[in-house]
């Protein structure tokens, strides 16, 4: 491995894939690029391809995500791989056998890529870092860390629609200070080079460095929206809603809702982008959700073309690290 | 280093029209599909001069190589273009270079991907030596007779061909 970047092995070339920290433009953009071939796949009428054929991957979900399991599911199969779905939240990790020794079996049934999804930031990093350095390891999303895989689908998306990065003005509306999906697409948003990322939510969500980011905050959805290519609502989730990080959910949709009102105010070609599942009459009007700007179903389908990119790029050095670590020089 | 001028190079799609023309079955019309990149090229001529009326199919081969263990994915040349069925037809499965047989391998494997094809005819404009698997082309505009060490490349927009030892 890598000593300065966990994500790249030691001949240099992409292994894991934790997070968009550390990867150039370059990188991100050839994983579009391979996306984009990728997508024609759904005009065969046999849809796989068979470039992992004969590689088992392994879904190691210690946090529930049946969209996000379901669409690495998918994107696996349709590479012709074998693949595991290990329901963690309920198997034997809660009988007190460590996460190290759950890897160790993982190993020994011959896995070849771990797609770890965790409430632990930090968890797919501590993966990697205890693998047999064959294996790849994708983040699924950690804790309030990051949510790659979902980053790069959102570039996929924009850039499907937009055509390219530079000179868009991107929104993003809600709980920005708990998101990985926010944090990933931002970090994803600055080295694409965006012209520039507005952020907006209540004060108790917003994180205390955010400018760091390269964002602008606003206070005001209506001022943050005005002129705006591209608006990215996201979940408001649950457990926000009954702590005292905000007043009510109702309150929250008057105050920063996407309504078709406040749409009016972007540009018309704007789209509207959520990583899902939506809160409907919280987040996001249903109306909005469901109309001709919105962009969240495809959002989804191009998931598969993305996370098919991404498991084909890290896995494709497989010979060489074999190779190296059966003859150490 | 040897080179064959854009001349050269045409009166081999000529001569592969004449055999593709002799070959044809009224009410059976050729679907050509090209191999990216250099085989879109032959194919857009060809094409062109057998006045097909369905639109030329592009593969990109990129994702049925046999070699992604080894060297990893190649660079992605734009996707697949296969705009209508291939069930029943006889295809014409055009390339620039056959020499291992790899490509046509990979390139066979996505087309039965797409369908059940009743033919396929492969021409290509030069067929070298160095073949690794029983393939050969039906329709070859010029056969050459290189050292493995040797490449043969085709410059798409000029259509010109150079012979030459490979660069490492």
């Amino acid at each position: 491995m890598n000593k300065s970047d966990p994500q790249f092995n030691q001949f240099n070339k992409l292994h894991h894939f934790l997070s968009i920290d550390g990867l150039d433009k370059a990188t991100l953009t050839n994983i579009l690029d391979t996306a984009e071939g990728f997508t024609s796949v759904n005009d065969k009428s046999i849809k796989n391809v068979p470039l992992l054929r004969g590689k088992t991957v392994a879904n190691l979900f210690f946090e529930n995500s049946t969209r996000t399991r379901t669409a690495f599911e998918l994107a696996a199969k349709r590479l012709s791989a074998d693949i595991l779905n290990i329901d963690l939240v309920s198997s034997s990790t809660k009988k007190g056998e460590s996460l190290l020794d759950t890897l160790r079996v993982l190993e020994a049934l011959q896995s070849d890529m771990f797609v770890v999804r965790h409430s632990d930031s930090g968890a797919a990093n501590f993966i990697a870092r205890h693998v047999s350095p064959t294996i790849n390891i994708i983040n699924g999303g950690d804790g309030q860390h990051a949510h790659p895989t979902q980053a790069m689908l959102d570039m996929f998306t924009i850039r499907r629609y937009k055509g390219s990065f530079d000179n868009l003005v991107v929104v993003i509306i809600g709980d920005i200070r708990h998101s990985r999906v926010a944090r990933s697409g931002i970090g994803a948003l600055v080295t694409l080079g965006v012209a520039q990322i507005r952020v907006v939510g209540p004060q108790t969500l917003m994180p205390a460095d955010v400018e760091s980011l390269g964002v602008v905050v606003y206070q005001d959805v209506n001022k943050a929206l005005a002129d705006a290519d591209v608006v990215m609502g996201l979940r408001l989730q649950n457990e926000r809603m009954t702590s005292a990080t905000i007043p009510s959910t109702g309150e929250f949709f008057q105050v920063y809702g996407l309504t078709p009102e406040r749409m009016k105010l972007a540009k018309p070609n704007a789209i509207v982008m959520h990583p899902g599942p939506t809160n409907r009459g919280v987040e996001i009007a249903a109306s909005v959700a469901d109309g001709k700007q919105s962009v969240i179903l495809q959002q989804v389908t191009f998931g598969i073309a993305v996370r098919m990119a991404v498991m084909s790029i890290i896995m494709g050095h497989g010979e060489q690290v074999r190779e190296a670590e059966a003859n150490p020089a | 280093m040897k080179q064959f001028n854009a001349e050269e190079v045409m009166g081999w799609l000529n001569s592969m029209q004449s055999e593709l023309q002799a070959i044809a079955v009224p009410d059976d019309a050729f679907f050509m599909i090209g191999i990216r990149t250099g085989g879109v090229d032959v194919g857009r001529h060809l094409h062109k001069a057998l006045g097909l009326a369905e639109p030329l199919g592009e593969l990109n081969i990129s994702f049925y190589r046999d070699d992604f263990s080894t060297v990893g994915l190649h660079p992605v040349v734009g996707p697949s273009q296969v705009p209508v069925s291939v069930d029943g037809r006889h295809i014409i499965l055009v390339d620039d270079v056959l020499s291992t047989g790899r490509t046509v391998r990979a390139a066979m494997n996505e087309i039965f991907d797409f369908g059940r094809p009743s033919r396929i005819t492969l021409a290509t404009l030069v067929q070298r030596t160095g073949h690794e698997l029983p393939i050969r082309a039906d329709i070859v505009g010029h056969c050459v007779d290189i050292p493995d060490d040797h490449t043969v490349s085709l410059n798409g927009s000029k259509m010109t061909v150079s012979i030459g030892q490979k660069s490492q």
